[in-house]
């Protein structure tokens, strides 16, 4: 198991530096010059022969990428070119709050997404399916921002019981921090949650009729113990891989919804690096959230040993 | 689930001919198959006769309606340069759903395969497979979005290809993540042992049971496909003003939610429909082809 | 639900009684994060707004655009046009407790030229060099006469910091910056906060009524919006046109705006690269005739509620230098049909690019829309901002939808743009007859030898039509009830000398 995990981390390293080959290619790819960007409105021609030459500009793309490399080996990941900030600052500074937005996320999206998913599964084709279903499926299509804006207008500006929008470290004020996340947390899960629920809802319906199920309920156990404990730890697979995919994905940050609740997360910094041409931002948040990816996607493999005995065998 | 199934049991024997015939029918007989069906074609039916409907043209403008609720002259309602919503809706369909379908359809015809090939023969194939599955997931939509954007230029078709590869890889994975489940069950070992090539049992083994999981997946991104098109319209990547879709339709009245409410309620209801549509009849299609459901 | 009621209550009669005694904190949402916040290192207009608290200038402007003492009481030019003579406020020190004096003028200016990293340079180009006439004044010497110096030193340019924080933090000043305005730099984190807190040895401290402002970049209008309904915020810049009614109607909050010193228009590509040499380049006719299909007001109560002012200048029509001879045109199509003939064309086809915002969209599918009705087959091409701006300095469009944020003096509107060699001209128009008009009109400090000659540029410029004005923005703020003594200024700042919550 821990050679399988220390391999693991290994091939990390290969799958990081692809993305990073894969990111800077892309971010040169793209049209636009940052020093138009950067020079200010009146394009001052000093102005834009300084940053070109500042950050490289001119040099070969290779270059700028063996500079880049350099810079990383040695733990530095450059400074932002739209503030000057070293980005790795900037990275320390909205890794919690991206973390705290994606766990409270997933945990609403768990709750509401598996307990839905069993249920329907159960209750195949009775009323309990449809209304599970379709209250999943408003989460997946009602737009992020529409559902945002809506919470923000009926639970902040009319009845005063949430702030608005903005955020507050944990650290600082425990309760507020969580009055602040709690919204666009749902706002997130909500449509998370439809995923969870559809893939559960599958898997479910897949192992109920499987033997080990059937076999299950002709030894007379209860229907209780036969969903949960036989049925749902072997529908568990398909929803683990989903689970750590989802999760990965909320690392990366969600953009709509940090910007409706202006939530100073991964998603919002990386979009306006994008737009800026900021490119050792851009470089190192993906750097970051791909490592939080793969990290995830272990984590899942690791459950998956836990939960499926045979395939031990074959790795 | 009732007492003949049991008795039944699997049939695998079944040739694909009387296999797809009878899947046929068993779908007719589901009710909630049929709905989803029903939906999924009065959109595509809209969408497809959208020159032909006696409707205002799209693009044409009233500065004396500007976002003026439902009435009997604008059913829907007007938008923000006084244009009717009814007929940009119905425009709109084939773009929006041009967006979900074939971007969905793309990713599965590219993910599916790759997966079946990383999960099935393991080693080297899925070492290089795996990363670069991971390098592509990992890399925000935004970027490779934009990259395209410039590579190709500005319209629906590459919006459609950005959607597709970006939805790829969770289809690599989770076709993986099936196989290797799937692999160490009992019948794929006897049909291995009894010499079967791979390409066999990969088609009669393996793909059957990727294929429901894989189906569920698709008939949920064929929601985010809709509503990844409006982020892209957004960049200037997808369908360009005034032409309508749904998606951009809603970034706009993302604007006047508190001024025009009804300019989020249509496109949004008919995502929420045409996703409905989609899952009720991926449910449909997966009990269907579900040899142990009667 | 009762006994929450009752705890509410009882919670807000405690935050009642203790409020006397909390300090006083102004919340102000913006509408973007600030860049780097080192004035002569941004360039971001938001990053001004939060300047007005923390730096001041060596001059400032009045609503009416009337240049007023600050750091500098008193000036004179010499004979000549050519040295400026500025006398300092005494008694004046920086948050770090250096004192401001000439000295630290001199280093200031110098730094606008030399720092590498600055974006001032084109605003003081035309100063040769700073010398110290007295522990209190300084000369400022320039290669020719310039009539836009002081308003440029009414801004970004002016603002003093000071001298020993910037040798010592170099080009990572914004890290932390030292200025010598009404409140210090406290802490920042991006994309969700700035705070300043009251400085206490502030030269005007008696006009300064908070503890500390706390700066929220909320990009969200709505969301802006929300927040100010629900008391999050007392203040906000940058209200959207179309909820001006609601706010307006709202008796719990204040409503307040002013034209903008700035524009919007569509920059017609006319020589820059091969692109320009298309009809629509070649020949004013046809550009022409596409302003005559244009209902400037009918767009402005489209898309902006007749908040905003529809112009066809590079200054509003409020402004003093708006030249009356040359009215908004109105629209005409039968002219339009008929320029269109004259130059040999039935319909034409045009590209024209726009900043893929939602409201710059809509503004131009309005365009679109009347355009069309003369012939003009206007295709759109909506782009990501940073390519835009790229293919533009490129030559590589036909026609772009881009504005400017204005400057107080009427030259930074129009000769950078429209003379043959000025820095942003991507239309690249180049007329001999406008440049010495424009030219002419920047060396004079006399305003009606100014004035003449911007209406005489003005006049070439409604024919030959390189940009075609739309509107000017209006800033719009919108304030809690509770707060008092807020001057809107057309430059869109929030100046806090005199505001204060009411008691």
């Amino acid at each position: 198991m821990l050679t399988f995990i220390a391999r693991r981390l290994l091939i990390a390293i290969p799958t990081l530096l692809l993305v990073s080959v894969f990111v800077f290619t892309l971010q040169k790819l793209l049209p636009g010059d940052p020093a138009l960007v950067l020079a200010g409105e009146d394009r001052n021609p000093e102005v834009l022969a300084f940053i070109r030459e500042k950050y490289r500009l001119n040099d070969p793309i290779l270059y700028q990428y063996a500079y880049w490399l350099g810079g990383l080996v040695q733990g530095d990941l450059g400074v932002s070119l739209r503030t000057n900030q070293p980005v790795l600052q900037l990275i320390l500074d909205k890794l919690p709050v991206t973390i705290q937005l994606a766990v409270m996320a997933m945990i609403i999206a768990m709750a509401i997404g598996i307990p839905a998913g069993i249920l329907s599964a159960v209750k195949k084709g009775g009323p309990i399916d449809y209304i599970a279903n379709f209250v999943a499926l408003s989460g997946l299509s009602i737009p992020n921002f529409w559902l945002g804006i809506m919470l923000i207008l009926l639970v902040s500006v009319e009845l005063g019981w949430l702030p608005a929008s903005g955020y507050t470290s944990p650290f600082q004020d425990p309760v507020r921090s969580f009055q602040t996340m709690i919204m666009p947390a749902f706002v997130l899960g909500t449509a998370l949650a439809a995923t969870l629920m559809r893939h559960t809802r599958s898997a479910m319906l897949g192992v109920l009729k499987a033997d080990y199920v059937r076999t299950a309920r002709a030894k007379g156990l209860g229907e209780r113990i036969v969903i949960l404990k036989h049925a749902f730890r072997n529908a568990l697979l398909p929803i683990v891989t989903l689970g750590a995919l989802l999760f990965g994905e909320l690392l990366a940050g969600a953009v709509l919804t940090e910007q409706i609740f202006t939530i100073p997360g991964f998603g919002k910094l990386i979009v306006d690096a994008v737009f800026t041409r900021d490119y050792a931002v851009v470089q190192g948040v993906v750097l970051c959230t791909a490592a939080g990816f793969i990290l995830m996607n272990l984590i899942a493999d690791v459950l998956y040993f836990l939960l499926n005995p045979r395939m031990r065998a074959t790795l | 689930m009732t007492a003949p199934a049991l008795l039944t049991g699997t049939d695998d024997g079944d040739l694909p001919a009387r296999g797809s015939s009878r899947a046929w029918k068993k779908l007719k007989r589901n009710r909630s198959a049929l709905f989803g069906f029903v939906l999924v074609a009065f959109f595509v039916a809209i969408a497809v006769l959208a020159p032909i409907l006696p409707i205002a043209d799209p693009a044409a403008t009233s500065w004396s309606a500007i976002r003026k609720p439902p009435s009997e002259l604008y059913w829907l309602g007007s938008d923000e340069i006084g244009r009717d919503l009814l007929s940009r809706m119905i425009w709109g369909a084939r773009a929006s759903l041009l967006a979900g379908v074939v971007s969905v359809l793309l990713a599965v015809a590219v993910g599916v395969p790759f997966g079946l090939l990383s999960g099935y023969f393991g080693g080297w194939t899925d070492q290089i497979i795996s990363r670069i599955t991971d390098a592509l997931l990992a890399t925000p939509f935004l970027i490779l979005a934009i990259a395209l954007a410039a590579f190709l230029g500005p319209s629906l078709t590459n919006a459609m290809i950005a959607i597709g590869l970006s939805a790829t890889p969770i289809f690599i994975r989770l076709t993986r993540g099936q196989v290797l489940s799937v692999k160490t069950e009992d019948y794929v070992e006897g049909a291995r042992a009894i010499g079967l090539s791979d390409i066999a049992i990969m088609w009669r083994y393996i793909l059957p049971n990727v294929f429901a999981p894989v189906l569920v997946q698709a008939t949920l991104t064929v929601a985010t496909a809709i509503i990844a098109e409006a982020s892209l319209s957004f960049l200037g990547l997808g369908q360009q003003p005034p032409d309508p879709s749904w998606g951009s339709m809603l970034n706009v009245a993302k604007n006047f939610m508190t001024q025009a409410p009804w300019m989020a309620w249509w496109p949004g209801a008919a995502i929420f429909l045409v996703v409905l549509g989609f899952n009720l009849l991926g449910d449909g299609l997966r009990d269907a082809l579900d040899p142990r459901e009667s | 639900m009762r006994q929450s009621l009752l705890a509410a209550l009882l919670l807000s009669a405690s935050a009642l009684v203790a409020l006397p005694a909390a300090a006083a904190d102004l919340r102000i949402g913006l509408q973007e994060d600030p860049d780097v916040l080192d004035p002569d290192q941004s360039r971001t207009f938001v990053g001004r707004i939060v300047y007005a608290s923390l730096c001041d200038k060596l001059v400032d402007i009045t609503p009416e655009l009337e240049i007023v003492p600050m750091l500098a009481t008193a000036w004179s030019w010499s004979e000549d046009g050519k040295v400026l003579t500025m006398d300092l406020r005494e008694g004046v020190v920086f948050h770090d407790g250096t004192p401001f004096d000439a000295q630290a003028v001199k280093a200031n200016i110098e730094r606008s030229k030399t720092l590498p990293e600055s974006r001032r340079k084109s605003e003081v180009q035309s100063i040769e060099s700073v010398e110290v006439t007295g522990p209190m004044q300084v000369a400022i010497t320039v290669n020719e006469p310039d009539a836009t110096l002081l308003a440029q030193l009414s801004d970004r340019a002016g603002m003093m910091i000071s001298p020993s924080a910037a040798s010592a933090a170099g080009a990572d000043f914004g890290a932390n910056p030292v200025c010598s305005g009404p409140f210090v730099f406290k802490e920042r984190i991006q994309q969700d906060r700035i705070v300043l807190t009251r400085f206490a040895d502030y030269w005007n401290a008696d006009a300064i009524h908070f503890d500390s402002v706390t700066f929220l970049p909320i990009p969200d209008t709505t969301v802006r919006l929300a927040n100010l309904r629900s008391g999050d915020l007392d203040m906000l810049e940058r209200l959207a046109a179309t909820d001006a009614a609601s706010v307006k109607a709202d008796s719990r909050l204040v409503y307040a705006d002013a034209v903008s010193l700035g524009y919007q228009g569509i920059t017609i590509n006319i020589g820059n690269g091969e692109r320009g040499d298309n009809p629509f380049g070649n020949d004013p006719r046809l550009r022409q005739a596409f302003e005559l299909t244009l209902d400037r007001d009918a767009i402005n109560q489209v898309v902006f509620e007749g908040v905003f002012a529809p112009g066809n200048q590079p200054f509003p029509p409020t402004s003093p230098w708006y030249d009356k001879e040359v009215p908004i045109p109105t629209r005409d199509i039968a002219k339009a049909k008929e320029l269109m003939k004259e130059a040999g064309h039935e319909t034409f086809e045009l590209e024209v690019q726009v900043a893929n915002n939602p409201v710059q969209t809509q503004l131009m599918q309005v365009v679109q829309s009347m355009a069309t009705e003369a012939g003009f087959i206007v295709r759109l091409k909506s782009m990501e901002f940073a390519s835009l701006l790229a293919d533009q300095t490129a030559g590589n469009y036909q026609a772009s939808q881009v504005g400017w944020s204005g400057r107080t003096d009427p030259d930074g509107n129009i000769h950078q743009f429209l003379t043959c060699n000025g820095g942003i001209n991507d239309s690249k128009y180049c007329n001999p007859e406008v440049d010495a008009l424009l030219d002419k009109a920047r060396t004079s400090n006399d305003i009606a030898v100014r004035k003449e000659s911007y209406d005489a540029a003005l006049k070439i410029l409604s024919q030959d039509l390189p940009i075609i004005y739309l509107y000017h923005q209006t800033w719009i703020w919108a304030l809690d009830g509770k707060v008092e003594g807020f001057v809107p200024f057309p430059d869109g700042m929030i100046r806090l000398q005199d505001v204060k919550f009411k008691s």
